[in-house]
């Protein structure tokens, strides 16, 4: 694992390079608010952003995914027979992506790669990507990642971490992907910069001040928060916009569609979202989750508990607080994640 | 990498009505790539995502037994986009299955046991597919006492009615067919709801005796409590659920009950098992 640095004069010639033997993905700020985008020859990331609006999690989940193509015409030789549509799968560099979004793309992982099935559409996506990832010097109020498994300069997920020391980034490769990347850039400056790096680090931990409590949530009976007191009270003003599981980038849940013009058609798949009714109804009318509060505790349960329980390894949340920020009623998952963890039936002596 | 939203190439072989609402048909499929049919190998209670190129894909459960070759045959109900279009598809048109999916009735637990079957309506397809594996003369010696209750609306609302008349003349199973009301002076055999015939044809329980259960939302409601009055144990009582699905293999998000997939960990669950879960189904 070797640790470089970067002199910020060399940063957008060198990125320049890595273009050759990489497809590069960075941050780049649209009106308001930044957003991940292809970068074509001459365009540089915004190395000074805070995050994205939307998570970048539609790099390997794209919000609409062709699957398959066939045809209806009967004429035609393979007619109504399904064929692969395949994924780019050549090299590509998401560079600057916050910790927290690169960590997320490993709990999703555990859905799409299991024992019994592999979603080659994900996989192949991510497989092919390199992520070059942004230590955040400066939190926002809303994060909080340190409770979440993870941290301000965490490293799992990543390839590279950058750690912008001012006049430099601080480069340390984690995999041989990320040393690829470095080699094509042509940075190769050895540095010692622990000490800096260290400080930094916990000068930006010690700027996240809000925390989830999640120690109880495993051994808490399902049916026991399931029937908890206060879920009413936290769907009460929700409007099911589904803000919070689009914005999300630990949510993946999907649709799958044909799409038919003429004779031509397509089976895709698109973002859905447990907020939806429709998400569930089945086809004789019934919907095992057809009100609100069904709906608004699925999300909360399966982040909190079903997740929690299925993989023993912490929450489906990695504490980017977009869901927070972005919720046009401030419904907040900090505080419910707390009421879950420290329910307890049995000490409850008011209503909720 | 294998694509497990990759469906078999079928041709539609046989297309039989089966009620007199003609509202459910049963299609026989061929396998057009003659190897799919050993890749697809599976065990009764499992089932299978329809895909109709322009429509969609629906679970739907498959209806033959794996003792059946050269086939298989699923039982659909015309509901909305995919089974209506479904319905209007012909002999010889090209489509795809994909599956075998979820976990099946456990095979393994119920050898050497007496099987109790009571299915109501038209979800007796998969009740149809361990019938057939369990009197299949390689099969029939491992089970013990087989009982089946089976009940519909009339006697023109049974599915595989000609089957159904087979089993009754044979001796190495039970049948008790009942509808809720008949009008035709010919009918011989029950009459009732499946709740009650089930409270007076079913065997009283032991450790050796299994129900399993399927149908409508209602009847499992009242049948339950007959079976609790007979003694059966809830990890005795064996049942089949469905929720909507797009997937079927636990990766869109959907079908979930508590922390389990219907489509992945289930459709078949135990009372036992279902009674920790949340009853969102
Ligand atoms: C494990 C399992 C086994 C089943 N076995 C049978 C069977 O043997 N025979 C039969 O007639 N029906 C069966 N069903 C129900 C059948 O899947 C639905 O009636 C069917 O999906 C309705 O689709 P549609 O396109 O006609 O309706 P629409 O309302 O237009 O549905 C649109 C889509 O929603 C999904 N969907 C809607 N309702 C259901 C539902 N109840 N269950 C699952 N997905 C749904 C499907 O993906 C469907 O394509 C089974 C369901 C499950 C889960
Ligand atoms: S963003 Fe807020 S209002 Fe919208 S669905 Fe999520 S919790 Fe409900
Ligand atoms: S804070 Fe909200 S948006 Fe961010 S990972 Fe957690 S649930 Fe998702
Ligand atoms: S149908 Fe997709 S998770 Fe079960």
């Amino acid at each position: 694992m070797k640790v470089i640095t970067i002199d910020k004069k060399d940063w957008a010639s060198g990125l320049e390079k890595t273009k050759s033997a990489f497809q590069v993905f960075g941050p780049v700020k649209e009106k308001e608010w930044h957003s991940f985008k292809a970068l074509g020859p001459g365009e540089q990331p915004d190395m000074a952003y805070n995050n994205t609006r939307l998570s970048p999690k539609f790099l390997v989940e794209p919000q609409t995914d062709p699957m398959f193509t066939y045809s209806l015409d009967e004429a035609k030789e393979g007619h109504h027979i399904l064929k692969e549509v395949r994924k780019d799968i050549a090299p590509k560099a998401v560079v600057g992506i916050r910790p927290c979004d690169a960590a997320a793309f490993l709990l999703v992982k555990r859905n799409f790669d299991t024992p019994q099935y592999q979603d080659p559409y994900w996989l192949e996506a991510y497989n092919s990507m390199t992520f070059i990832g942004l230590a955040c010097n400066a939190p926002c109020s809303t994060c909080f990642c340190t409770s979440a498994g993870g941290g301000p300069f965490n490293e799992t997920g990543l390839d590279v971490l950058l750690v912008d020391v001012g006049d430099s980034f601080v480069a340390k490769s984690l995999t041989d992907k990320g040393d690829k990347w470095l080699s094509a850039g042509g940075w190769a400056s050895a540095t010692d910069a622990s000490g800096k790096v260290e400080a930094l680090k916990q000068a930006a931990e010690t700027k996240i001040t809000s925390n989830v409590r999640t120690d109880n949530l495993k051994t808490r009976p399902t049916t026991q928060l399931y029937d908890a007191p206060f879920w009413e009270d936290a769907a009460f003003s929700c409007i099911n916009c589904g803000t919070c599981t689009y914005s999300c980038p630990t949510c993946w849940c999907f649709d799958i569609q044909d799409e038919v013009r003429g004779t031509s058609g397509i089976r895709m798949r698109n973002w859905d979202s447990c907020m939806f009714p429709m998400f569930t109804l089945h086809g004789s009318g019934h919907n095992p989750r057809s009100v609100k509060v069904q709906r608004v505790r699925q999300r909360f349960m399966h982040k909190l508990k079903y997740y929690v329980e299925k993989y023993d390894d912490g929450i489906q949340c990695v504490g980017c607080g977009r869901c927070i920020r972005l919720c046009p009623v401030n419904i907040d998952i900090r505080k419910v994640c707390n009421q879950m963890n420290d329910y307890d039936p049995a000490a409850c002596v008011c209503p909720a | 990498m294998q694509n497990p939203y990759l469906p078999y190439p079928v041709r539609i072989d046989e297309i039989i009505t089966e009620t007199e609402d003609k509202n459910l048909k049963t299609f026989k499929f061929v396998f057009l790539n003659p190897a799919d049919e050993e890749k697809f190998a599976y065990r009764a209670g499992q089932f299978a995502e329809l895909s109709v190129t322009g429509k969609g894909e629906i679970p739907i459960g498959i209806a033959s037994s794996p003792t059946e070759k050269g086939f298989v045959k699923f039982t659909v109900n015309r509901v909305g986009l995919v089974s209506t279009f479904l319905h209007s598809m012909k002999v010889g048109d090209i489509m795809g299955i994909r599956g075998p999916l979820g976990n099946s009735y456990p095979w393994d637990v119920l050898e050497g046991k007496n099987v109790v079957i009571i299915g109501g309506g038209f979800a007796f397809t998969t009740l149809r597919a361990s019938i057939v594996y369990m009197l299949d003369p390689a099969n029939r010696s491992k089970f013990k006492e087989i009982n089946v209750i089976y009940g519909a609306r009339t006697p023109g609302m049974l599915l595989y009615r000609d089957e159904l008349a087979a089993w009754e003349r044979r001796d190495d199973i039970k049948m008790h067919i009942t509808v809720d009301g008949a009008t035709d002076p010919d009918w011989k055999y029950n009459v009732g709801f499946v709740p009650t015939i089930t409270e007076q044809k079913a065997p009283q329980a032991d450790s050796d005796t299994y129900a399993i259960i399927c149908g409508p939302p209602i009847m499992i409601k009242f049948t339950q409590p007959v079976l609790d009055k007979m003694g059966y144990a809830h990890d005795h009582i064996i049942m089949s659920l469905e929720n909507r699905m797009k997937c079927g293999i636990g990766m869109c998000g959907r079908c979930n009950v508590g922390k389990e997939f219907v489509c992945k960990d289930g459709p078949v669950f135990t009372l036992a098992q279902l009674n920790t879960m949340p009853k969102e189904y």
